[in-house]
Formats: C-alpha cells, sequence, structure tokens
C-alpha cells in the first residue's frame, strides 16, 4: 500500500521542480514585475513566523514549556553556531529540565 | 586558454562544477541529518524520508511539510505551502537561464532539478557562461550530499534513548528558529516579515478562523505582501525616511 504521505511527497516534488524548469526550458526571457519578485523574496521569512508561532507554545500540555524551548533556541542561535546545534542544545535544555520537573 | 576539444571540455567542466558544489555538499550535511533526524522524531519511515528528500529536495519546505504531518494538516494545504515557499526558485532559474549557454531543453530540464539557493548561489556569482557539464557537477555533488544524509540523520535518530522524547518535540521549532534568527540579526525587515506572519497566523489559528494549514498560507502572503508595499511606498516618497 502506497501511504498517503508518499503522495504528498509526489505532490510537493511536481510543485518544487515546475519553479526551477518552467523559465530554464520554456522561457527563454521571463521577467517577472519588481513587486512580486520582492514579495517572494519575502516569502522565506514570513513563513518561518508563521511556522514557529503559535505552533511553538503547544508541543506540551503546559505553554511554559514551549516558551522556555523558543527561548532557549533563539539565544543558541543568536550565537551564531550550525543549526544542528541550536536544535542539539535545545532537546537538551527541554530534556533536562523535564527529568528535573 | 587554448581551444579544447569538443570532446574533452565537458568533462573537465563537470569536475570544476563538482568542485564549486564542494562547499555546498559539506554545508548541506548538517541540514540533511537534521531533516533525517526530525524525520524519523515525526513517525516518518527510512523510505518516506529518503524519498522526500530525492523528489523534493528543497530544505525549507520538507522541514515545514514534516511539522504540517505531525499536525495532522491536509495534504492538499502541504503542497499548496510547498508550492507557494518554493516558487522564489522561478526568480533562479529565470536568471540563471540568462547565464547558461544554450542546450537542449531536456539537458536544461534535468539540472534545473538541482537549483536551490545554495546551488544558484555559487552558479550566479561565476564570471563565465555556465556549461551544461558545470551545472551538472555543481548540482549533482549537493543533491547526492542532501540525499545521503537525510538516511543518516533518521538513522542516528533511530538509535535515540526514550528519555529525550519530550524534549525532541522542541526540535522541528528550534530548527525554524536556528535558521531565522540569523537573518534577523542583519535585517529589520526580516524581523518584521517574521513577526507579522506570527501575529496574523496566531490570530487565525487563536480564534479558529481558518484551518492551521491556510493558516499558514494566508499569513506569511499577508506578511510577505504587507511589507514589501510598506518598502515600494518608502522608496516612492523619498526613500532616506527612518522609522
Amino acid at each position: 500500500m502506497v501511504s498517503s504521505v508518499v503522495w504528498m511527497i509526489v505532490g510537493m516534488g511536481i510543485v518544487t521542480y515546475l519553479p526551477r524548469m518552467i523559465p530554464l526550458v520554456f522561457l527563454e526571457k521571463l521577467k517577472l514585475p519588481s513587486f512580486l519578485q520582492g514579495v517572494l523574496k519575502n516569502v522565506p521569512y514570513a513563513i518561518l513566523g508563521a511556522l514557529i508561532f503559535p505552533g511553538v507554545l503547544f508541543i506540551q500540555e503546559e505553554l511554559w514549556y514551549g516558551c522556555l524551548g523558543a527561548v532557549v533556541a533563539f539565544l543558541i542561535a543568536y550565537t551564531g553556531v550550525n543549526v544542528i546545534f541550536v536544535v542539539i542544545g535545545s532537546i537538551l535544555v527541554l530534556t533536562g529540565v523535564s527529568i528535573y520537573f | 586558454m587554448q581551444t579544447s576539444s569538443v570532446i574533452e571540455k565537458p568533462v573537465s567542466q563537470f569536475k570544476q562544477g563538482l568542485n564549486g558544489g564542494l562547499s555546498i555538499a559539506i554545508g548541506y550535511m548538517p541540514v540533511a541529518i537534521t531533516y533525517g533526524f526530525l524525520a524519523k522524531a515525526t513517525g516518518l519511515s527510512l523510505f518516506e524520508t529518503v524519498l522526500m528528500s530525492l523528489i523534493v529536495y528543497a530544505g525549507a519546505s520538507q522541514y515545514m511539510a514534516l511539522d504540517m504531518i505531525a499536525k495532522s494538516i491536509g495534504v492538499f494545504e502541504v503542497i499548496f505551502t510547498t508550492f507557494i515557499v518554493n516558487i522564489r526558485h522561478m526568480l533562479m532559474s529565470a536568471s540563471l537561464n540568462e547565464k547558461v549557454v544554450k542546450e537542449r531543453p531536456w539537458k536544461k530540464g534535468i539540472y534545473a532539478f538541482g537549483i536551490t539557493d545554495e546551488t544558484f548561489s555559487v552558479a550566479a556569482v561565476q564570471k563565465e557562461k555556465l556549461t551544461t557539464g558545470y551545472m551538472f557537477g555543481l548540482t549533482l555533488i549537493a543533491y547526492s550530499s542532501w540525499v545521503c544524509f537525510s538516511g543518516v540523520g533518521y538513522i542516528i535518530g533511530s538509535g535515540l534513548p526514550a528519555v529525550f522524547q519530550e524534549g525532541m518535540s522542541i526540535a522541528l521549532y528550534a530548527m525554524f528558529i536556528g535558521l531565522l534568527v540569523p537573518s534577523m540579526k542583519g535585517s529589520l525587515k526580516v524581523v518584521f516579515l517574521a513577526l507579522i506572519a506570527a501575529v496574523f497566523n496566531s490570530f487565525f489559528v487563536l480564534f479558529e478562523l481558518l484551518s492551521t494549514g491556510w493558516a499558514i498560507v494566508c499569513s506569511t502572503l499577508i506578511s510577505a505582501i504587507l511589507i514589501e508595499s510598506i518598502e515600494v511606498i518608502r522608496n516612492k516618497t523619498g526613500g532616506n525616511s527612518n522609522g
């Protein structure tokens, strides 16, 4: 049986490939309006904000747990280390906290 | 340089591409490992995890998909959000199209798959025209690294003791924060983009106005359009105002 996740992956693959391919293969000269270009450049940062809030608050039943995690991740990220250390550091701190409380 | 033979040229160009992509391949390692690790935490199988890297090959939207799977968001919303996030590749592809040598469309269609923020940045700063061999080398090494280390990350995640389970729930968010904060440091615009999207998304979700997936799409677009409009208006009215 093919899971719905596999279909989702195939769909994601198609909608990701098309924007990569169409200008190179079909359009000799594509000029998007500069306003649209600006909006598209903004999307990655905006979506990160939306992905983080309010989701991060609800990772466990108590709100403070997610808040603490977000603050810890923010502080580690602010030091400029690689993303994987932000992830590992936050997990370690929250694991420590859940052992103690 | 002398005029090199037609047969030798693509090979050396391919190697140059591999060299150019090596730093990207190394840079992808931790990101791909983190992705595999999170995919395991989200409950995907190893097959699904590697398949997503094979077929989608776009870091941000793969993380996003994991988050949306964890929230049980509908397939269509995930695909639509992926489209919104990755449509920016169109700009890169269009810009590269001005820089690459003339080539058969199907070959361009193959290396087009390998356009990412990173391969684009490396290709775009090259002084010469980009040959097909170069583009193949550049994209192949980066892609291979992404796919292989996704699997490695999954296996690392599988070996993790159960005591970390509760703490693991922060992993995806830590990842997003880790991606966002470095960009926020240099730019007030990024701060506002993230903040406004976060406020709108919280509003939509907490008042149950939209489902989680559409709330993310709508708040992202509102923020991206709003900030861009403000910037355009400010530039028109002199462009030297601070605030």
